[in-house]
């Protein structure tokens, strides 16, 4: 599932433990998704989605619903 | 806000100013509304009046200092942003909320769209890894390093972690990505001490745009100047699109690019002018003085109109026609007597120490 998947590169990159709300993820909301984590977050997603994402959806990338909708954006069920 | 959306450096002055003004004037109320250490302070620094930028109210930029200033509720601080005084020095304390942090992140976006293109360049950096490396405790440089990096893609450091340059890293880049347009980013004196002085071997920075920034104190020493520097990199590199920019931690996003014709230019959202540093009135365009700066930005935090602590002059506006319209900006230096302070010469300072 495209939803897992997401989940799956928000987790490894980010190192964040087994149990997640995925509806209250956002941006330095937790100390693991910082500014440094987040341009590793936006390069994890261009690689394992192949997209390329512009600079408006790096900083309107502000939390995990947001980054869904960024991809359905760019023509991937996420 | 219509001004950070047109693009910039394209609005006649007359009409930018007064669009700015109007702006100004209502941050002034939203903030003497909202922040009661402002409100205590305009009875000593004055209200607005007249017409144009030098008529709103200013605070200097010592106070950032003393007073931890806030428009927003405590619970809405997002993070809060220091400057890079030394060990002793008292630093500023910048409170943002989301909205004034995202604002600020589009507003640097929008500025350096003019010399980078709509799209994420590949990014050579040109600093250590260990910049960002210190997630806890960001210094102002690593702060600015990461502030231009959503701009980039691939990003590449040119230094390793000893601050060495790592020809290596920079070979695989330029292999990769080299024959393309391509993003550089630095601090004025990082770029001088390592990429110009160290990188021996020939590179081919041909298609590279380099943006750095951080201030020329450390390289007045070995009297480098703008032209210098610029001459310097294209015989060289090749590189030709090199584009110095002024800003400040306690106006982010609201920075002072070097257009085409080596002038620091002011964007839609911003201004800059310059006071006689005995009377505080403003002086005439072509004098030395103190500059202020003043920003639309900052709703967190009563930022929109600071006197800083950097000589500089104004000049007259340049011509939205030729694409660099907008106050036109030369900065001097600091002003005698004040804090020793500027994110690019931390490292100079340290390793010229040691060395």
């Amino acid at each position: 599932m495209a939803v897992d998947k997401l989940q799956t590169v928000f987790s490894e990159t980010l190192g964040l433990p087994a149990e997640v709300d995925w509806s209250a993820l956002a941006y330095r909301k937790v100390p693991e998704w910082d500014s440094v984590a987040h341009m590793q977050l936006v390069g994890e997603i261009e690689e394992a989605f192949g997209v390329m994402l512009d600079t408006a959806d790096v900083l309107g990338m502000s939390s995990f619903a947001a980054a869904r909708d960024i991809l359905s954006k760019h023509g991937v069920a996420a | 806000m219509n001004l950070l959306d047109l693009p910039q450096y394209g609005l006649p002055q007359a009409e930018k100013e007064l669009l700015l003004r109007a702006e100004l004037d209502r941050l002034t109320e939203h903030h003497r509304a909202h922040c009661p250490e402002y409100r205590r302070l305009l009875t000593i620094f004055g209200s607005a009046r007249g017409t144009g930028i030098a008529g709103v109210p200013w605070l200097p930029v010592s106070v950032f200092k003393t007073h931890r200033l806030l428009s927003v509720p405590e619970s809405e601080v997002f993070k809060t942003m220091t400057s890079s005084g030394t060990t002793g020095q008292r630093v500023s304390r910048i409170v943002l909320d989301r909205a004034t942090a995202q604002r600020q992140a589009q507003a640097l976006v929008a500025i350096m769209a003019t010399v980078l293109g709509p799209d994420r360049l590949p990014m050579l950096i040109v600093d250590s890894p260990a910049v960002v490396g210190d997630r806890r405790q960001m210094s102002a440089r690593g702060a600015g390093v990461l502030g231009m990096a959503a701009l980039g893609r691939h990003h590449t450091y040119a230094l390793d972690t000893d601050m060495r340059v790592d020809v290596t890293a920079i070979r695989r880049f330029l292999e990769r990505f080299g024959d393309r347009p391509f993003l550089m980013f630095g601090f004025t004196y990082m770029v001088w001490r390592h990429l110009v002085t160290e990188l021996g071997a020939q590179a081919d920075l041909s298609r590279g745009v380099l943006v750095h920034s951080g201030g020329w104190k450390a390289l007045q020493a070995q009297a480098v100047d703008n032209p210098t520097f610029k001459r310097v990199l294209r015989e060289r590199f090749g590189l030709t699109r090199v584009h110095n920019f002024y800003g400040m931690v306690e106006q982010v996003g609201s920075v002072f690019l070097e257009g085409d014709d080596g002038y620091l230019h002011a964007p839609n959202f911003a201004d800059v002018l310059v006071r006689d540093p005995v009377t505080w009135e403003p002086a005439p365009n072509g004098t030395v003085g103190v500059l202020e700066v003043v920003s639309a930005l900052p709703t967190s935090y009563p930022g929109h109109a600071i006197l800083t602590e950097d000589l500089g002059v104004v000049h007259d506006a340049g011509d939205p026609a030729t694409g660099w319209g907008g106050t036109r900006l030369s900065v001097v230096g600091r002003l005698p007597r004040v804090e020793l302070r500027g994110c690019g010469d931390t490292h100079a300072v340290n390793t010229g120490a040691a060395a």
